[in-house]
């Protein structure tokens, strides 16, 4: 394709080519500071192309394509193109992944031990990700947490944190000298704003930690607890995962290992300041 | 007369969480998640043939149940229909 | 600089030549750098032959981050395989009863039999041949087992019953597979008509009971589906196919069991073009062989399809040849009058 980007996450190469240049400046300027995929070889390709003529002809756009589609995926507008992107890698890992149990989770981690939150979007992942790395956490990943099934260990995923609306600003009241990307308007998920992690979380994308605290946290309830049997564990996990069937036993024995192995809690809260103070309070009580 | 045959033991990965087994079936790639009494009849089935008075018979005497034939015919057929248990 | 400059592999050969050499000749990814193995590893998966690639690769040296790319496919495949016995074994224990012989067919059969085109195959529906007139026993006991009809339209239901080679495609509602049943290996529309009977007077029995086509059926039916029920989309891999079961079984007998389905110019085109892509005995190519060739190997480094104009070309012929073009016209009409 007539530009194109490669890079790495954590421990996954992409390549990403697209028919504008848009999309790929975007990306360029964002993950400035990733590396290239080991040996020149990415795990995953990513293509953003444009509709056909009629389409083009109306108003400039991006469709996503690559090694995995789903086959309805709407375009996008050309300014959106950075999300487009965006997009398609989590859609290159969701269908594509068979190393890892890949868990819907932000991740944080401390002293070699991580702490996973899972939960439907909405429950705020990307934005106690973010607001836990500012306070000296090590971000792990806002999107994907990714569980080895042969030593149980979560791998680091942290791609550009996605903020979403209300959470744009607070974010950025919290992390005054992050790296934003451009405000991206009225998308099909709302306000979007991206915040390239920090130095830190990019020098050690490599290093991997022990599980050690699973939160499935809850927005918009009064603050609560509660301990969740393993069982209840085990299904939310498998839920949370988008390649649990497809692994098979490695994902069978990554799941019951965490289920049986790492203490779990939900938790529900009205605002972040709660969130953030029963996290620290769960994780000083381990 | 109908007899019910589970799989090899070597093909279930079984894991007893609590109330719940998760029970992952090599052959077919499927997590099942059973709850008491599944666990119970595949570990008495073994890798033996049976028919369900035989089978109910086994239970009753190493579980201290009381004998129901029409319950316990009902929870082998859920087994036939997961694929766990196989009619012979 | 003077003389002739090296350049890497990748850069030579820009289309599906790629991936047919590199699972024609292993050795010869040795040649590749980082963006021949990037654009080796895009085509293999968009021609769905990369589980095959891993098994071809095996042992080769490489690097390792395309080594560990290729293993995550192996055991993807692996898994692949695991649910498509699994179907087989549940379709074998819905119908065990009927007493109906059940024919593997594509695929499913190949893993079943161990076959070499199995290996590394990846698998999608299940897809088996049944006796015409024990269709309605077929239906009725995999309804019974949990199977249901994926679509229920009236109008597409009395057009697969009147001129298609199968059943509609039922899917089993707690695994989320599809099985197709089918009577015969053609649409009853489509000029060739196949010997249906025949297919199943010379199937072989698999040890479980299930069985799958001769060899000889086999390579007619993957000729068949490649050029008269198909857009020679996945045509790569539907080659490789024909490829490993000449390699395993030979041609001896062909001739003469492609005459009988009426499908020898179709068996025929294939085997030159699987020993163009992959090697065999050598056939030269002739009449529009080499527009299939072209069309068969439209694909780029980025594992997008090129050549559009060719692949509608073929499209278009796909449909003609399946469907004389009156039912076509009634057809397409009934189809657009819908919302």
């Amino acid at each position: 394709m007539r530009h194109a980007h490669a890079l790495r996450i954590g421990p996954v190469g992409f390549r990403i080519g697209s028919d504008r240049p848009e999309p790929i400046r975007a990306l360029r300027a964002l993950y400035r500071d990733y590396p290239a995929p080991d040996d020149g070889v990415p795990d995953f390709t990513v293509r953003l192309f444009a509709p056909g003529p009629l389409r083009r002809f109306l108003r400039p756009s991006v469709m996503i394509g690559g090694d995995f589609m789903i086959p309805d995926a709407a375009p996008l507008p050309l300014a959106q193109g950075l999300l487009a992107a965006e997009m398609a890698m989590n859609l290159q890992m969701a269908l594509g992944q068979r190393r890892y149990l890949l868990l819907h989770a932000s991740a944080v981690e401390r002293e070699g031990r991580a702490l996973l939150m899972t939960g439907i979007s909405g429950a705020g992942k990307s934005t106690l990700g973010a607001l836990l790395s500012a306070r000296g956490w090590r971000l792990m990943g806002d999107e994907f947490a990714l569980v080895d099934p042969a030593s149980g260990r979560v791998h680091a995923f942290p791609r550009l944190v996605s903020l979403k609306n209300e959470a744009i600003a607070e974010v950025e009241r919290a992390v005054p000298d992050g790296r934003f990307g451009p405000l991206l308007k009225d998308t099909p998920k709302g306000d979007i704003r991206h915040l390239v992690p920090d130095a830190r979380a990019l020098a050690a994308m490599r290093e991997p930690a022990i599980p050690a605290l699973l939160l499935f946290p809850r927005f918009g309830f009064e603050p609560a607890q509660r301990v969740l049997a393993r069982s209840e564990v085990f299904v939310r996990l498998t839920q949370a995962s988008t390649n649990y069937v497809a692994l098979g036993e490695p994902g069978f024995v990554a799941a019951r290992r965490l289920a049986e192995e790492v203490p779990a809690r939900a938790i529900d809260y009205p605002d972040t300041a709660s969130a953030l103070a029963q996290v620290e309070a769960l994780w000083a009580a381990l | 007369m109908t007899r019910f045959r589970a799989g090899p033991r070597a093909d279930l990965l079984v894991a007893p969480l609590d109330a719940f087994t998760a029970l992952y079936h090599r052959p077919s790639g499927i997590t099942h998640l059973l709850s008491t009494p599944a666990p119970e009849l595949l570990d008495t089935m073994g890798e033996g043939e049976w028919t369900v008075a035989e089978l109910a018979a086994a239970l009753a005497a190493r579980f201290d149940l009381e004998r129901d034939d029409a319950a316990l015919t009902a929870r082998l057929e859920e087994l036939v229909d997961a694929g766990l248990v196989e009619r012979w | 600089m003077g003389g002739p400059v090296s350049r890497p592999l990748s850069r030579l050969v820009s289309d599906g030549r790629l991936l047919a050499g590199a699972l024609r000749d292993p050795a010869s990814v040795a040649a590749l750098d980082g963006d021949g193995w990037t654009a080796l590893l895009a085509m293999a998966r968009a021609e769905q032959l990369i589980g095959t690639l891993a098994k071809r690769l095996s042992g080769q040296p490489m690097p390792q981050a395309a080594a560990r790319v290729l293993a995550d496919a192996a055991a993807s495949i692996a898994q692949n395989r695991r649910q498509a016995l699994w179907e087989a074994e549940m379709a074998r224990r819905a119908l065990a009863a009927t007493g109906v012989p059940v024919v593997l067919l594509k695929g499913t059969a190949f893993l079943a039999g161990g076959l070499r085109a199995g290996e590394g195959r990846s698998c999608g529906d299940l897809d088996i041949l049944v006796p015409r007139d024990a269709l309605p026993q077929v239906e009725e006991a995999l309804l019974a087992a949990g199977w249901s009809w994926l679509k229920p339209d009236p109008y597409d239901d009395a057009y697969y019953r009147r001129w298609m080679h199968e059943l509609p495609p039922l899917i089993h509602r707690e695994r989320d597979r599809m099985i197709d049943v089918h009577h015969t290996i053609l649409p009853l529309t489509a000029r060739p008509s196949p010997d249906a009977e025949g297919l199943l007077a010379d199937s072989v029995a698999l040890p479980d009971g299930l069985r799958m086509l001769s060899p000889a059926d086999m390579l007619v039916h993957a000729a068949a589906h490649l050029f008269a029920d198909g857009d020679l989309a996945g045509g790569l891999r539907n080659l490789w196919d024909v490829h490993c079961l000449v390699h395993q079984f030979g041609t001896d007998g062909l001739a003469e069991r492609a005459c009988r389905h009426g499908l020898q110019r179709e068996v025929d085109r294939a085997l030159r073009l699987a020993g163009a892509l992959y090697g065999g005995e050598g056939r030269s190519l002739r009449g529009a062989d080499r527009l299939y060739l072209r069309r068969l190997l439209a694909r780029d480094g980025w594992g997008r399809e090129t050549r559009p104009l060719t692949r509608l070309g073929f499209y278009v012929r796909s449909h003609w040849l399946r469907m004389p073009p009156l039912m076509l016209a009634r057809h397409l009409w009934t189809k657009w009058r819908r919302p």
